[in-house]
């Protein structure tokens, strides 16, 4: 169950940005891509957990599912790709590279801001 | 909590040479996980899809920061600093990834014991209990580290990073790293490894690679274990090549079985040009 971890790591990053400005995360916004090697369903189960009681306990998720693309270096073609290695449906050629499908990562974070005046408000009270 | 899983437990990571003690506050390798919560409870009323309601006198606004940021950014940038030490030693640094009871360590007694004379070997071993698999390194006479990770279910870099200063591996070493048992999880933790080899025994099925190919596509090589049971199992080796070669066509296949060394000369012959002691003709 690595995404336990991943969870986690995902809520640190957030816990830095929130802190270097501030703020409240609002929306956490993620790209995980088909061949990233995580699967969604295990991290939907475990982020519950992972986010209690941090800087993302309120804030609203969202996952934006990257499907597999491949490109060939022989005939360029392009094509969906369901698996690391895979061959060129256009010309059959096995030198193709993975373009799009392993990412895994905090794509935007937004934020709630204080102003200097609201600080000064929150500290006073 | 522990870190790695998020169980509320007293089982810690640990890190242990055989007859050593265990410490009354022991290594726990996920510090960098704790987090500070205040940021949170500064906050009035809980609730964020909103602006101006929580505080009459506050002028709050949102803001969207296009991060980019890879979640495993971390492990991977202390595993460079792992690669940049291994490089730095000329250490040929080996990550050994695959399902329990593969024969990992059978492998590396042998690999210990038969190409003493040749190179130094370090191990760390990962496991979530016991000291057993150090135990049987260090009676095959190399220097060992065994990493606990409790209830976590890989090792990552930062956990490695701990082990070599440790383990202390001297210039022009072979370090093993004996991940735990597990045929998915340390697939996505970059340990900083100069080549990964996942290790598969015909008493598993033969479409492993298929119904496991991140760790498949991820490995340099795969070693098929066992070979000397093929009589008694239902493994169609000629089958688990084809599997391994759709999955991963550039990766190299050695097939061995550590009890009886039948097929170890390939491994050592690997390991000898990996090292650049001498060259497969």
């Amino acid at each position: 169950m690595h995404e336990f971890s991943i969870a986690l790591s995902i809520v640190e990053i957030a816990d830095e940005e929130a802190k270097k400005a501030n703020a409240i995360v609002e929306k956490i916004e993620l790209e995980i891509g088909e061949l990233s090697g995580v699967e969604l369903d295990a991290l939907n189960f475990v982020w519950e957990a992972a986010v209690k009681n941090s800087v993302l306990a309120e804030a609203e998720k969202n996952i934006r599912i990257i499907k597999g693309e491949a490109s060939c270096l022989d005939c360029g073609h392009q094509y969906p790709a369901l698996q690391f290695f895979s061959q060129c449906p256009a010309c059959s050629s096995m030198m193709t590279t993975l373009t799009r499908g392993r990412e895994l990562k905090v794509k935007a974070i937004t934020l709630l801001t204080r102003t200097k005046e609201n600080l000064k408000l929150t500290t006073e009270n | 909590m522990c870190a790695t899983c998020g169980c509320e437990t007293t089982d810690e990571i640990k890190l242990l040479v055989p007859g050593e003690q265990e410490a009354k506050t022991p290594d726990h390798v996920h510090n960098h996980h704790d987090h500070d919560h205040n940021q949170a409870q500064t906050h009035d009323n809980g609730h964020h899809n909103h602006t101006h309601t929580h505080d009459p006198h506050a002028h709050s606004h949102t803001v969207t920061l296009d991060l980019e940021r890879d979640v495993l950014q971390k492990n991977n940038l202390l595993a460079e600093r792992n690669r940049g030490f291994f490089e730095a030693r000329n250490i040929l640094a080996l990550n050994l990834v695959s399902s329990p009871g593969s024969g990992k360590t059978t492998l590396l007694e042998k690999t210990i014991h038969n190409l003493a004379g040749d190179m130094d070997f370090y191990i760390i071993e990962g496991d979530q209990q016991t000291m057993n698999d150090a135990n049987r390194i260090a009676s095959a006479g190399a220097p060992v580290v065994q990493v606990n990770t409790g209830k976590g279910c890989h090792l990552d870099s930062d956990m490695i990073y701990r082990a070599i200063k440790k383990l202390n591996p001297k210039e022009e070493a072979v370090l093993f790293i004996e991940n735990v048992g597990n045929l998915v999880c340390p697939s996505l933790f970059d340990l900083g490894e100069s080549q990964r080899v996942v290790i598969m025994s015909v008493t598993e099925g033969e479409d492993k690679p298929l119904k496991y190919p991140t760790m498949f596509e991820t490995s340099n090589v795969c070693i098929i274990n066992k070979t000397d049971l093929l009589p008694y199992v239902q493994f169609d080796i000629e089958k688990a090549v084809s599997y391994l070669k759709q999955v991963n066509p550039v990766m190299e296949i050695i097939q061995v079985s550590a009890t009886t060394e039948h097929g170890l000369e390939a491994w050592y012959a690997w390991l000898k040009q990996k090292k650049g002691i001498e060259h497969i003709g």
